[in-house]
């Protein structure tokens, strides 16, 4: 099998916003499915082909945030920040920006290899919903592309980005969040030496954020990987053992 | 600017619109809140009571969401009445 060369995207998005049509509709009928390994969470995963190219797609849970509220939360997050996918395609719901912006400033903070996808497109229109989504690219610093899942609008394009980030092509230049000052400073002091811990293994800034937030599950998710350095591999099969 | 008097969420009538000012929680509730769009100068509006009084529909960020009086009471804001409500 073709498993050693595959590129691997995960797709996060709030529930309802049409991830697993996009899914489906990509990876057609090859998926497993099952749990993640602990976690009463299904586990979706396809596999398709695009220019020659075979990728491995991950369909997270659906999640209106990614601070580990819950184990969907928790099982989207840490499969973004340690197994770090080649792309990661935030699905947003055309119709309810404002809610589902949140998420696409949440992976962005994780990941610079982010394609944010509209979905939902012909829904907006019937709505006069009108988005300028180069002015939205532009502001996010990472591509924005309006799709239809359902009426399969705009599905070749979104391949053809994938496949640009994937090679390396699309330089992103993802917005950064402005905190307050107090938290600015205190990022600047911790951020170096959470360099010096996992050198530019994982995001030292969203580390940082996320110790500022006291977030156990993430600080004990980083104890484990430190005594217990896990095989990072974008491979299928064994090596994937995803310890959460 | 000078405040308005807040109150809590809890209070607000049905149909009532609410700007939210405060948010009293802390930990993964407040996380919560605010991914689910209770975000301080949001606007959200009161849709309507379960048969007890609790929990209360409120239409927030596009969508609705219900809420305990435990969570609402802890959410402060400013309070428009349209006059309808009860």
């Amino acid at each position: 099998m073709e498993h050693q060369n595959e590129v691997t995207i995960a797709l996060a998005g709030n529930p309802n916003t049409g991830k697993s049509t996009l899914f489906n509709l990509l990876t057609g009928l090859k998926q497993h499915t099952g749990n993640w390994p602990g976690k009463t969470v299904i586990h979706a995963e396809g596999f398709f082909q695009h220019k020659g190219v075979s990728y491995r797609m991950i369909d997270l849970p659906g999640t209106y945030s990614l601070f580990s509220n819950s184990a969907d939360e928790e099982v989207a997050r840490n499969y973004i920040i340690f197994e770090k996918p080649a792309v990661t395609l935030v699905v947003l719901d055309s119709t309810s920006l404002e809610r589902n912006l949140n998420l696409a400033l949440q992976v962005i903070e994780m990941t610079s290899n982010v394609i944010v996808c509209l979905n939902l497109m012909d829904e907006a229109r019937k709505k006069g919903i009108r988005i300028d989504e180069q002015l939205l690219s532009k502001k996010l610093g990472v591509p924005v592309l309006k799709i239809s899942a359902r009426n399969k609008e705009g599905i070749t394009e979104l391949l053809d980005a994938i496949n640009a980030m994937a090679n390396g092509d699309i330089q992103t230049i993802p917005i950064s969040v402005q905190y307050s000052k107090e938290i600015e400073e205190k990022v600047m002091k911790l951020e170096p030496k959470i360099k010096e811990i996992f050198h530019d293994e994982y995001p030292a800034r969203w580390i940082a954020l996320r110790l500022l937030d006291g977030d156990e599950g993430l600080i004990n998710e980083l104890k484990q990987r430190i005594s217990a350095p896990n095989k990072r591999g974008l491979s299928h099969g064994s090596s994937l053992s995803i310890q959460i | 600017m000078e405040s308005l008097k807040l109150v809590p969420l809890s209070e607000a009538g049905t149909g009532d619109l609410f700007i939210i000012k405060k948010l009293h929680l802390e930990g993964t509730m407040r996380r919560r809140l605010l991914d689910l769009g209770f975000v301080p100068e949001n606007t959200i509006k009161v849709l309507q009571r379960s048969p007890l009084g609790d929990p209360v529909a409120f239409h927030v960020s596009d969508t609705t969401i219900a809420l305990r009086k435990e969570e609402s009471s802890k959410i402060l804001g400013e309070l428009i009445t349209d006059g309808t409500s009860k």
